[in-house]
């Protein structure tokens, strides 16, 4: 059983030097489980968590292909926001800040919640104008949303481009102050311990290669260290669903693409926001530990590399330099890739699908790790009741045959473009 | 960087190119009733790990839509030729 983490623990352990217990034990597979879901990732285990926690389902085995916290959990950008305009999504992300704020301590595990605020820029009376109605949409959900004006803007962001000759010029902006950012490898560990403290298996470095079944019935996963049987299987891989879900002989509507992430050399504290550029998608922020941290688009194309093209390097960078000049000496320390689910409407999946007993959760596109919390929540719910969490009922696999698309920011259907 | 041989200009930067999705997919023919048949062409992909075949437009060069083979797992690119005209001898 793992110690309980406190002031008095770690006294007790910095006075004794006594090594603590690993976070979580080396499980390997049991013959059978309630539920087994196949992706160590974040959303995977925070299921697992809210399985047990929630449900007191706790025959449960979260199972890894690599390790704990290898996939896109430790490859975001590491925001968090509910600033969604669309109903559905509006109280779907304002339900995983609510789950975030609390975290560390449902958790006992520091997580490191930072809400420092986010501020998305408007570069024109009109991109002003998208900002107030979705600020007014999240005020009358409860959510906090301030408008602000260039002058607002100057004086919480004075190190932006405001001179004359900005190609962007910033007009306003949409200020949420309970958004900010989530020391993200802390997330995969914390809901790791959490689950196994409750008796959660977590089989790392372990592969699934297929699924048993029985007619329709999903009825268990084959692996690289042998068959488990489950009464309910559960999908939950990133980058990867429609490779699993073909196991299954399902064709989804997932597209894998790229998304790179950038870091800088650490610089003393400077960017006290999270920053979203109007004119490109962009985001910045900055990390603990100095580093500024930001991303932009996906590559454009399809792939399963992990490796990003240089163009797109080229490009984050000059809006860096575009919205904050005076970066522009600061040198780039990493970049690395996480391969997403793209969808035709941007949204994601959670819910049943086709095979009886076996779940979905993907097609997360770029808001993955924000949404961990609620995904977990809704996802497990979804599992132990074997219908959808109402939270998630607009975000079901076979949307697209009803015609009930859901196009948060109304791009059409193509995957890459989204 | 990846880059696309395009039939009139050669080999080029896939910057100077858009992406257009899966080529492999066959559009229903014309009239088909079935709403299914639409849903599966406009929605569902095969989205393999490895050989593909895809749809890419010249659009900052002589603007010809070509079809390029690729594998989405290393990037390496095979093939290439004008969309709409018959598959060259390998």
């Amino acid at each position: 059983m793992t110690e309980r983490y406190s002031a008095l623990a770690l006294a007790r352990h910095a006075l004794t030097g006594e090594a603590w217990p690993r976070a979580w034990r080396s499980a390997d597979p049991k013959s059978g489980y309630d539920v087994v879901i196949i992706g160590g990732g974040g959303h995977g285990l925070a299921t697992a968590y809210y399985l047990a926690a929630n449900h007191g389902v706790t025959r449960v085995a979260v199972i890894e292909r690599g390790y704990i916290g290898s996939g896109n959990v430790g490859r975001n950008t590491t925001l968090i926001r509910s600033n969604y305009m669309m109903d559905g999504n509006t109280q779907f992300f304002e339900h995983s800040l609510k789950l975030w704020e609390g975290l560390s301590h449902t958790l006992n595990f520091n997580v490191m919640v930072s809400q420092r605020g986010q501020v998305v820029l408007a570069h024109g009376p009109s991109q002003l104008d998208v900002l107030a109605r979705k600020g007014n949409i999240m005020r009358l959900n409860g959510i906090d949303a301030e408008l602000l004006d260039r002058g607002d803007v100057m004086r919480i962001l004075p190190y932006l481009d405001f001179s004359d000759q900005t190609r962007f010029p910033i007009h306003g902006g949409l200020l949420q102050r309970r958004a900010g950012t989530v020391r993200h490898d802390a997330v995969a560990w914390g809901y790791a311990r959490a689950a196994d403290r409750f008796g959660v298996d977590i089989i790392e470095n372990c592969e699934v290669t297929g699924f048993t079944s029985e007619g329709n019935r999903i009825t268990g996963v084959r692996t690289t260290r042998g068959e488990i049987r489950a009464e309910r299987t559960a999908i939950s891989v990133a980058g990867h669903s429609s490779q699993l879900a073909a196991m299954a002989g399902l064709r989804l509507p997932v597209e894998s693409h790229i998304l790179q992430a950038f870091v800088t050399e650490p610089i003393k504290p400077f960017v006290d926001h999270v920053i979203s550029f109007g004119a490109e998608l962009f985001y910045i922020s900055q990390s603990d530990k100095g580093g500024l941290v930001f991303g932009g688009h996906i590559d454009g194309f399809n792939t399963f590399t992990q490796r990003g093209q240089f163009p797109k390097v080229q490009n984050v960078a000059e809006c860096a330099v575009a919205l904050i000049p005076s970066i522009s000496r600061v040198r780039l320390l990493r970049h690395w890739g996480g391969i997403q689910d793209m969808t035709p409407d941007g949204s994601p999946f959670i819910g049943r699908t086709p095979r009886d007993n076996l779940f979905l959760n993907g097609g997360w596109c770029y808001q993955g790790f924000k949404a961990t919390p609620a995904t977990g929540w809704c996802f497990a719910h979804t599992i132990a009741q074997g219908e959808e969490h109402p939270l998630v009922r607009h975000l079901a696999l076979d949307r697209f045959t009803r015609g009930n698309g859901f196009d948060e920011y109304g791009l059409g259907q193509w995957t890459y473009r989204q | 960087m990846l880059k696309i041989t395009c039939p009139n200009c050669g080999e080029r930067h896939y910057t100077e190119f858009r992406y257009a999705g899966d080529a492999s997919r066959q559009r229903p023919v014309h009239g088909t009733t079935d709403p299914r048949a639409w849903h599966d062409y406009v929605f569902l992909f095969d989205n393999p790990k490895g050989a593909h075949r895809e749809y890419w437009q010249h659009v900052l060069g002589c603007r010809q839509w070509l079809i390029l083979e690729r594998n989405t797992a290393t990037n390496a690119v095979g093939r290439s030729w004008a969309a709409g005209t018959a598959e060259p001898a390998p």
